[in-house]
């Protein structure tokens, strides 16, 4: 009942839509460039009903565990996979265990390869957790996700976010990782595959 | 609502909407479905929506109008924002922009108390837009950017909210009968529009300024225009004006309607965009529908108010009912 409310209010809000929409039932992994805090909520509000009811987003839990309200949005709103972004705790929390877990019990996952929110809007390098779970998973579509304008509507150190357009451009699932594919190359054409989606459709490129 | 000149308007309203979606099901079992005929049901679609809000707008009585052209004015406000290419540094005048100073606007207009109406955006706004821009400290292309967003809300918010405002236009004769001029207003502009588009695709050979917009020519323009104005005397009975005085008022609107169609298509192609946004399916954004009112809408109202209206200075003072609210605390 929250989580239908607030996708409404935030497609409503962002004016976000998903303008392309994948049907295959099984779970899947969205993968998307980041920009802002509200880019996780943004897919998860673009998604349809019944898929956004078993979409987890994979997020920092220093972030989200902070403050009643965060434990409450990530904990049984979202049902966000937390992740420690320190890497001091990276192995005795097994990151990458907490995501297969997910994607066992049929859940699909929301995740930003790139680890930090880009400044200016440019999609930054991948880094390695999306090839691993790839590796581990190698039947479970990767679909590539470009949010566009989301560093305009809430950027990285402001907490208003302001009503401008924004929108989430799905793509078509990445081709299955190949047995013995470098993870540089893999990294890199699924980087590619959302800079494709990025071809400005909705705020016209300038200069 | 409840007038019957204003209820004969919106059934012809209905019957012309009738008629376009008849001639759109004949048209397309001849030709078959095409790219033309897909995109003429889908405008005539989204009128049949555009009239039924504004109808529902006008049931719900003054509060309910200014709602929906507040709504309007964020909506185009918002297109014509996202469209500029504006920086990180502009996101807090932004914040200010939606937040405050245009729901601010709208109060001032629905109270009414015309003189910050009149006032809030060109002057208040205009001050505070550059200066929280100068606090957020970022200089790189700053005059640029900041008449952008002020242009954005004169254009989006200040011009367009004339439109409700001509309910409270005190009109000898004519009081308690505004909504209808409101009406006339926009059905007028929209009709100009839709006649020029019409003629210029039956007839249009030389552009007016093809590098702005090729689609405006001579020929649609004049066609269309004296079309535009034939109706608009035809509906000399729901206005103050005589026969003769709705004519110019209807070539006012056709004129300053078609000139505000062609700056906003400058400002537009200027941004490197075909259309304004894709909130209306068939004609594009939200102010690709509403361009061709933000010039003609104040230019009309002052026209009306100064040929037309008294008393107007009057409402410039602060409401009486917030007068007396404010009393106790010695004001």
């Amino acid at each position: 009942m929250t989580g239908t409310l607030l996708a409404f209010v935030v497609r409503l809000a962002t004016g976000v839509r998903m303008t392309h929409e994948a049907e295959d039932p099984s779970p899947r992994v969205y993968f998307s460039n980041h920009s802002s805090h509200l880019d996780a909520l943004v897919i998860w509000a673009a998604l349809p009903g019944d898929v956004r009811a078993r979409t987890r987003p994979v997020a920092a839990a220093e972030y989200w565990t902070r403050g009643p309200l965060r434990r409450w949005l990530s904990g049984r709103v979202f049902h966000a996979v937390l992740i420690p972004r320190d890497p001091a705790h990276m192995k005795s929390a097994d990151p990458l265990g907490s995501m297969l877990a997910a994607l066992d019990a049929g859940s699909n996952l929301i995740v930003f390869p790139e680890g930090t929110r880009s400044e200016t809007g440019e999609i930054g390098l991948f880094k390695p957790g999306l090839y691993h779970l790839a590796q581990r998973h190698p039947a479970v579509p990767l679909v590539p996700v470009y949010l566009e304008n989301l560093n305009r509507i809430l950027p990285k150190g402001e907490h208003l976010p302001v009503p401008l357009i924004g929108q989430a451009v799905f793509g078509a699932p990445l081709p299955q990782i190949t047995e013995h594919e470098p993870k540089a190359d893999f990294l890199k054409r699924a980087r590619q595959a959302v800079i494709r989606l990025a071809s400005g459709n909705l705020v016209p490129s300038h200069e | 609502m409840n007038d019957p000149g204003l209820l004969c308007l919106l059934g012809g309203v209905i019957a012309l909407l009738t008629a376009a979606t008849l001639v759109g099901a004949l048209l397309t079992r001849k030709h078959g479905r095409t790219q033309t005929m897909v995109n003429l049901r889908q405008r005539v679609n989204a009128w049949w929506w555009m009239t039924g809000v504004l109808c529902i707008s006008l049931a719900l009585g003054r509060s309910g109008l200014f709602g929906l052209w507040a709504l309007l004015s964020f909506l185009a406000l918002r297109e014509f924002l996202t469209l500029s290419p504006l920086v990180k540094g502009d996101h807090r005048t932004l914040a200010l922009v939606f937040f405050v100073i245009l729901p601010v606007h709208w109060i001032f207009a629905w109270l009414p108390w015309y003189g910050m109406f009149l006032i809030w955006i060109p002057v208040y706004a205009f001050v505070i837009i550059p200066v929280r821009g100068a606090l957020a400290g970022d200089t790189d292309r700053f005059l640029e950017r900041t008449a952008r967003i002020q242009w954005g809300v004169l254009t989006c918010v200040y011009f367009l909210s004339y439109l409700p405002m001509l309910l409270y236009l005190p009109i000898p004769g004519y009081e308690g009968q505004n909504a209808k001029l409101l009406c006339f207003v926009v059905l007028v502009t929209q009709l100009s529009d839709v006649f020029q588009y019409i003629f210029g695709k039956l007839f249009g050979k030389h552009p007016i300024a093809p590098k702005v917009s090729p689609s405006k020519t001579r020929e649609g323009f004049l066609f269309g225009g004296t079309a535009a104005v034939a109706l608009g005397t035809g509906l000399w009975w729901a206005t103050p004006f005589t026969p003769g005085q709705a004519a110019l008022m209807s070539a006012l609107l056709v004129v300053a309607g078609f000139l505000g169609g062609l700056v906003m298509s400058a400002v537009k192609r200027s941004l490197g965009a075909k259309d304004w946004g894709r909130g209306i399916p068939g004609h594009g954004g939200v102010l690709d529908r509403l361009d061709s009112l933000l010039f003609s809408v104040p230019l009309f109202f002052h026209a009306t108010g100064f040929a037309f209206g008294t008393r107007l200075a009057v409402s410039l003072e602060l409401p009486e009912w917030i007068r007396q609210w404010l009393t106790p605390w010695q004001w």
